[in-house]
């Protein structure tokens, strides 16, 4: 399979990234990691004129403190997340994220921007940066603006982003120390999208939630935010009958396709499931 | 449309080409290069059998473009024997303990094993699997190509190789 031609551009900065892409018209893409987008251009699913590869941006690279928040550059590949101590310490779901996702020589390539910016419903990093209340950075010729992860998703495929934008960075508010996590992923195969997938991060306080936030992955068109099923838990001791309520009020705002993951009955059954799974380790990780 | 140079080393060997950007890396390799050892195989990024080691990665030629590689360090399979022709450890150990039925996915499978022992030299069967979890074989059922890495494993650590009780 060979895609349509294209012209390769490789800007050295995000300034003259954004110049180009402002300036070779509508017929343009960029390209991170390129395995969502390689695929497609072999498929002439997509057939871009001009293609603009952000690898030689340095500052699309790397992982920092700012404040209380991290940093992550959009070019950092899921390898790179995984191999970090300090993300691993600050914000273990990341790299527990990461490790499900595809396979190593995918992760070797594909990069945490690529996977948040594509709007892919299949991804999964989405979910867990709306669960963690993450914010993109994105550039254009006017400047920078920052848009709220749980603000981002709009459709499949269609996002927040501008067009002339690039998602440069992702910062994520570090959760307190002490925290509970888990990424909960169902999945036919390595290296699959996930069938259903929830996020739990949650803090606890004299052996109740204090604070809880909720993300699932691939049960509708978007990414979810599961707000109501967040709430219902904060307060409680994680005993059986909150959590039915909060995995009802979880599966209450999902709308999958019926696919060749199971008819849609059955994944939103699974995202129950795999909330209640990483609501019960989420709890364990925080001591309670 | 308008050829880009590029230049790249290949299996320790200085290489400069002009190429479309929209080769893919595999076909720059196979078809320009005459590297036949990556293989085409699924195309779609799932097999493996692409597998080729560049700048200290395992990644799949098939969903790179050739230019994206530019100014990088590329080891294929071809690049794995020492220059008199001495088999790599990986390549012994596929021979001795039978990695291999049909061969198609083995020159993915030893390439992404040489990374996957740089980054650590002792795996367990585990991690041997979960390493390797981006490449297909559709003829062994993975229990030799396992049994032939931790055989090379062994022989790079100059311990003796001990077989897991079946």
């Amino acid at each position: 399979m060979i895609p349509a031609s294209f012209a390769y551009h490789r800007p050295s900065s995000i300034k003259e990234a954004v110049t180009l892409l402002g300036s070779l018209g509508d017929d343009v893409r960029t390209i991170a990691g390129g395995h969502s987008l390689i695929p497609m251009m072999k498929l002439r699913l997509a057939s871009p004129a001009h293609l603009i590869d952000l690898a030689g941006i340095a500052d699309l690279k790397g992982i920092r403190e700012d404040g209380e928040d991290v940093i992550i550059g959009a070019m950092t590949t899921q390898h790179e997340v995984i191999a970090s101590d300090f993300l691993a310490k600050k914000i273990p779901i990341l790299s527990e994220t990461s490790i499900v996702i595809a396979d190593p020589q995918v992760r070797y390539v594909g990069t945490i921007g690529g996977n948040v910016a594509n709007g892919d419903p299949g991804n999964d990093m989405p979910a867990v940066m709306m669960c963690l209340n993450a914010t993109y950075h994105a550039v254009g010729e006017s400047g920078e603006r920052r848009i709220s992860a749980r603000e981002f998703y709009q459709g499949a495929y269609v996002t927040a982003l501008k067009p002339g934008e690039i998602v440069t960075a992702i910062r994520v508010p570090v959760p307190a120390a002490g925290h509970g996590h888990a990424y909960e992923k169902l999945k036919r195969k390595v290296g699959d999208y996930a069938t259903a997938a929830a996020a739990v991060v949650l803090t606890a306080s004299g052996g109740k939630v204090a604070s809880c936030s909720i993300g699932l992955t691939n049960v509708a068109e978007t990414p979810l935010w599961a707000e109501e099923a967040s709430k219902i838990v904060i307060g409680s001791a994680l005993d059986a009958a909150t959590v039915k309520k909060a995995i009802t009020a979880a599966e209450a705002i999902t709308s999958p396709a019926s696919d060749g993951r199971g008819p849609a009955a059955y994944r939103t059954k699974m995202a129950g499931v795999m909330l209640t799974r990483a609501l019960g380790r989420a709890k364990a990780r925080a001591g309670f | 449309m308008a050829k880009s140079q590029i230049s790249m080393t290949v299996n320790g060997k200085k290489v400069e080409e002009l190429v479309e950007p929209r080769t893919l890396l595999v076909h720059f390799l196979r078809e320009q290069l005459h590297l036949t050892g990556p293989h085409i195989g699924c195309e779609t990024s799932h097999c493996g059998a692409c597998t080729v080691d560049l700048d200290g990665k395992s990644v799949k030629s098939c969903t790179m473009f050739a230019v994206q590689a530019n100014g990088t360090d590329i080891r294929t399979i071809e690049g794995m024997a020492a220059a008199d022709g001495t088999l790599h450890a990986l390549q012994d150990a596929f021979r001795e303990m039978h990695g291999l039925q049909c061969g198609f996915c083995t020159p993915g499978m030893i390439v992404r094993a040489y990374r996957l022992l740089q980054e650590n030299k002792n795996p367990t069967e585990e991690e041997i699997r979960f390493g390797i979890s981006g490449n297909l074989c559709r003829c062994t059922g993975y229990q030799n190509i396992v049994k032939a890495i931790q055989y090379a494993a062994a022989k790079l650590n100059g311990v003796p190789f001990q077989e897991a009780a079946e």
